[in-house]
Order: C-alpha cells, then structure tokens, then sequence
C-alpha cells in the first residue's frame, strides 16, 4: 500500500495528474519559462462547431440574449446626452445546472467518458460542482465534489451549502473540507484511490467548452441586433469564464474588446480560517482574480488553460455593495431575480454603459441560478451575524471583511480601474521567479502574448523593471 | 443507536494543527483540516462513535458519526430590511414617486 501522509502524496502530484487529466503536458513546455499554449488548447482536437455539439448533447447552451431596457434607460440618465449603451444580457442561468459553468463541464465530461473513466472528481466550492454532478448524471458517470466549506469553527459559508445540496440532488458524492489549501492533498489522495477523471476547471478542455459561450454570442448579437457588440463584460476569478469567452468570440470573428470585472475584496486573505467567513462572495472577486490573472499556473494542473491576461482589455473592480444592489435591480426593473456573483459584470456594465454611445451593444455574457443561502439576502444575513456592517449609502466608503455598503442611488455605481500595467509586471515577475533577465526573442514573443502587448512594449517593459530592480 | 444501513454524516481530521502545510496563515494553523462525508452505515454505531459507512459512489469512509438523517436547514436568512429598502428607491428612481404611491 502507498503511503498516504501529506508529504508522500503532495511528492506522487505529477504522476497522480497525469494518470487523472489523460494528458501529458510536458509534451506542451518549451525552452526555458515557455510553452506552447495554442497546441495545448488544441488537445480535444475538437472544432467549434463539434463542441456546440457536444453541448447540445448534454442540454447546455443556445441560452437567451436579453436586452435590459430599464436598466439601460437608468443607466443613460447618468451619461452625457447621447451616451448610455444597450445593456444586452447573456441569460446563463438556463443551463441545466444554472450557470455557464455547465459549458465547462459537458466538455470534461465528454472527454472523461470517451477516455473510459468510470467516474469524475472536481475540487470546487462553486456552481462549477453542480455543473459536473449535472452532465455526469446524463453521461452515466460517478462524480465526486469537493469542496472548502467551514470555518474551523464549523460554521458554513450559506452559498457553498447549497451547492453541496445542488450536487447531491444531482446524484453526486459531497466530500466537504474546512479551510485550507491542503484540500488538494484530499483531491488528490482521491484521484489516486478511484483512478477517476480529474475534472478540473483549468484543462484545455473545460476552457474550450467556454468558447462556445463567446460563439454564440456573436452568433445571437450579430442575429438581434445586426452587429457585433462594441464591448463584452465577464465577471473574472480564476480567469475560465473571460478566457473561453474571449477565444469563442474571436472565433466567430468577433473583436470586441473583452472588460473583466471582480468584486473588490481587497485585505481579505483566502487561505485565513478567520476571514473565511468575512466575505459575502465566494466567486468573482479579486482574491482570486488578481492572483490568477498574474499567475495562472497556481491551479491543479501543470500549465493552466485560463490565462486572462491573454484577452483582457481592461479590468475594473465594483463593491459587495454595488453587486447586491444590481442584483435587486435586475429582479425588480428586468423581473429577473438571479446569484449576485453572476451579477459582477452586469454591475461593472451599468457604469461602463455611460462611456459608449447610445447604439452602442454592450454584452454582460453571464447570469446564474440563485436560491436558498445563495441570494443576497442569505448572503448579508450571514455578513450581518458575522458581525459585518451594512448600511445604505456611499459604497465606495466599504471595507471588505468589515463593512458592506450599499448604493442609495443608481448613480453611485463606479467601475474602478485597475492598472493592467501593474498586472503585466506582477505577471512577468511570476514568470521569472527571483531572477529576472531579459528574455531571448523567442521568450520575448511568447511574454508578449501571456501579457498581451507588443513585443517592443513588452520589451521596453522589462527593461524598465530592470532598471527598477538595480 | 443509529442502524446499519441509515443515511449518515461522519467527520474526519484530516490533518492536525501541526501537520498543516508550511503556507498556511497563521490562524488556520490553529485549527485542524476537517473533512466530512455522507454515506450509508455498515454497522450500528452511536453518535460520536468511530463508525464506517459506504458512500454515494461506493467507496468504504471511515470517521467519528456527527448526525443521522443529515438534513439541509440553509436558508435565505433573518429579514434584511436595506434590501427591501433599496428596491424601492430603485422602483422610484426608474419610476419616479407618483407612479410608487
Ligand atoms: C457564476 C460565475 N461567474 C463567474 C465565475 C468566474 O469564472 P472564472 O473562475 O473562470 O473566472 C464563476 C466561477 O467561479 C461563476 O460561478
């Protein structure tokens, strides 16, 4: 029998992944810090019209496009005259398990039960565990969930409750940890116990079922509306969501330039069994926004397929505050109530509406299911509990982990501007470790694509940290 | 006495305190890694007794039995009177007074 510590197994990673994921991404590194990303995305071997097939197969997609009406004539009563874009929303929440997350898992799913795995585990807290339970369900797989759930002192984030219930109404198995990283040593220990299919939300191939979301975008805007959208919007975490979105839109020959936007959660450390509970968002938020946009590769596998860096415009930042009220005006002028973390880029949208013109598309490419413990009133019932104060007001005047405010009026709602700048340098430091050097060309050309400038800017830029740095 | 065969929670320490990974903060070094599972009992056990139980997917867990019958109690929480708040200003802003009164 192989020994179980924390240490034997955290050791036996590679060889657990590889046999877990069926692919060897060693075969995708380059010379030096490099790799060959395209030829990694291209592992299904898969084209865009047979993932919409796949999707088809399982349910998924072909969801509503929705023009906001109210919310835009909210929105252009705050914009200089003639400014104020159509607010377009792409209605997520239909797929079977709720959210675009069911993209993701149709293709893994796919993917496991063509390769033969009996069964499938995905370490997740969010909607991502009942999209697998779901289309493991229709493919006739096992599926295991885990998931960070409790604090030390066996207190339930509501949000993640119900996404455990979510999966077990779906016929999956639970397995719920308290806080901590070492829930990848547990993810692990399982992989290597079942030999089933690891599901994780970083492989080409859940990242290549997202682009079926930016295609059909284009598809629906370019049908309603007769052009393609002037800008996209997606609520950005571990960076799936903004990246297969990007791809699927460039893909159907679509340039719009993609906005990502995260709830500030700024001060708040994840892997902190105290402030675990402080937070009124368990996704779409900075904590694993900023990190993962500056360094993908932290995820469960070896090279990540979500590298939004790659595809970001721009990226703003919006408050609990302002999510939650969005979400109360999206139930009560749109007569949609959905999730508030969905609602992430619907709030960033209704403020970066009054940079554009009145004919201006601008699509928010997501919503999700809400429900008991996963609604804005369960979630600041639990902040108020837990001791977070909510009043009404300026919400900008919010400490996350401490405060929550929410807007008295529409106009109050800011997109913040964050400095990509600084993320590409944050990016390029990751990339390098302690030593940074100036790259050969072929490194130069391939940084130049992971921070998504021109090689000369890139170039100038690493030069200026150089110079910083002596 | 729960019977074997009854529908279970069991609850596990995965690691002690001090078995936790070197880049844990501080306060979460305080407290174990806890893991919990549901499954079927094997044997009658009691609660708060060592137990083994088989699981959703068939695999055999072993752990302290914390509940039987384990039931979903989340919810949407104690009235938040901000909420109902904010959606009137908000019908009120797109609306205006007269046609909220
Ligand atoms: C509804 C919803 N929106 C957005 C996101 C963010 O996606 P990503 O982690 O790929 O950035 C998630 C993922 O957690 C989600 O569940």
């Amino acid at each position: 029998m192989s020994d179980l510590s924390y240490q034997a197994v955290m050791g036996r990673k590679n060889q657990i992944m590889k046999a877990a994921v069926g692919l060897d991404y060693d075969q995708f590194e380059l010379e030096g810090i490099a790799f060959d990303y395209e030829r990694m995305m291209a592992s299904s071997k898969l084209t865009i019209q047979e993932v919409m097939e796949v999707m088809h197969s399982f349910g998924v997609g072909n969801t509503p496009l929705v023009e906001l009406k109210n919310i835009t004539a909210l929105a252009r009563r705050h914009a200089k005259p003639g400014y104020g874009a159509r607010i377009v929303v792409k209605d997520e929440a239909c797929n079977p398990s709720g959210s675009f997350k069911a993209r993701r898992a149709a293709l893994s799913v796919h993917i496991a039960k063509q390769l033969g795995y009996k069964g499938v585990i995905t370490a997740t807290s969010g909607n991502y565990g009942a999209a697998v339970a779901s289309c493991c369900a229709k493919a006739g797989l096992k599926c295991i969930v885990v998931q960070e759930c409790f604090d030390g002192r066996g207190k339930g984030q509501p949000e993640i409750i119900e996404k455990a219930r979510k999966c077990e109404a779906l016929g999956a198995e639970v397995i719920q940890l308290s806080v901590g990283p070492e829930l990848f040593y547990v993810f692990l220990r399982l992989l290597e116990q079942t030999g089933y299919f690891n599901a994780s939300l970083y492989t080409p191939f859940g990242i290549q079922g997202v682009e079926s979301l930016g295609y059909e975008i284009a598809l629906q805007c370019r049908e309603q509306f007769g052009k393609d959208p002037e800008m996209v919007v997606a609520t950005n975490a571990g960076g799936g969501n903004l990246t297969g979105t990007a791809r699927g839109l460039l893909q159907a020959g679509c340039k719009a330039p993609v906005v990502a936007a995260s709830v500030d959660l700024k001060g708040l450390h994840m892997a902190s069994d105290t402030q675990f509970n402080r937070k009124s968002f368990t996704t779409g938020h900075t904590g694993f926004g900023m990190p993962f946009t500056t360094w993908p590769d932290r995820s469960d596998v070896p090279r990540s397929a979500a590298r939004p860096l790659r595809y970001m415009q721009r990226y703003v930042t919006v408050t609990q505050g302002e999510v939650f009220y969005t979400t109360e005006m999206l139930a009560v002028l749109e007569g949609m109530e959905r999730g508030p973390a969905g609602n992430t880029s619907l709030t960033a949208a209704f403020s970066l509406a009054q940079e554009l013109p009145e004919d201006a598309i601008l699509i928010v490419q997501e919503t999700e299911y809400t429900g008991a413990g996963k609604h804005q009133n369960a979630q600041l019932a639990f902040a108020r509990e837990n001791g977070i104060t909510i009043t009404i007001g300026d919400p900008s005047a919010q400490t996350p982990g401490e405060s929550i405010v929410l807007p008295e009026r529409p106009a109050q709602i800011k997109a913040v501007e964050v400095d990509l700048n600084r993320l590409r340098r944050s990016f390029i430091n990751n990339a390098f470790g302690k030593d940074i050097k100036m790259p050969d060309a072929a490194t130069l050309a391939y940084l130049a694509e992971e921070i998504n400038l021109p090689h000369d800017q890139t170039r100038a830029l690493i030069e200026h940290m150089l110079e910083e740095s002596k | 006495m729960s019977k074997k065969g009854d529908w279970v929670l069991l609850q596990n320490v995965i690691l002690q305190p001090s078995e936790r990974a070197p880049q844990v903060p501080e306060d979460t070094k305080q407290v174990p890694l806890k893991q919990w599972v549901k499954g079927w009992l094997t044997e009658d056990a009691e609660i708060g007794q060592e137990a083994t139980a088989r699981t959703r997917t068939g695999r055999v867990i072993k752990g302290t039995l914390v509940e039987e019958a384990p039931a979903y109690t989340h919810s949407f929480g104690q009235f938040i009177p901000e909420l109902l708040k904010v959606q009137e200003s908000i019908k009120t802003a797109m609306w205006g007074e007269e046609a909220q009164s």
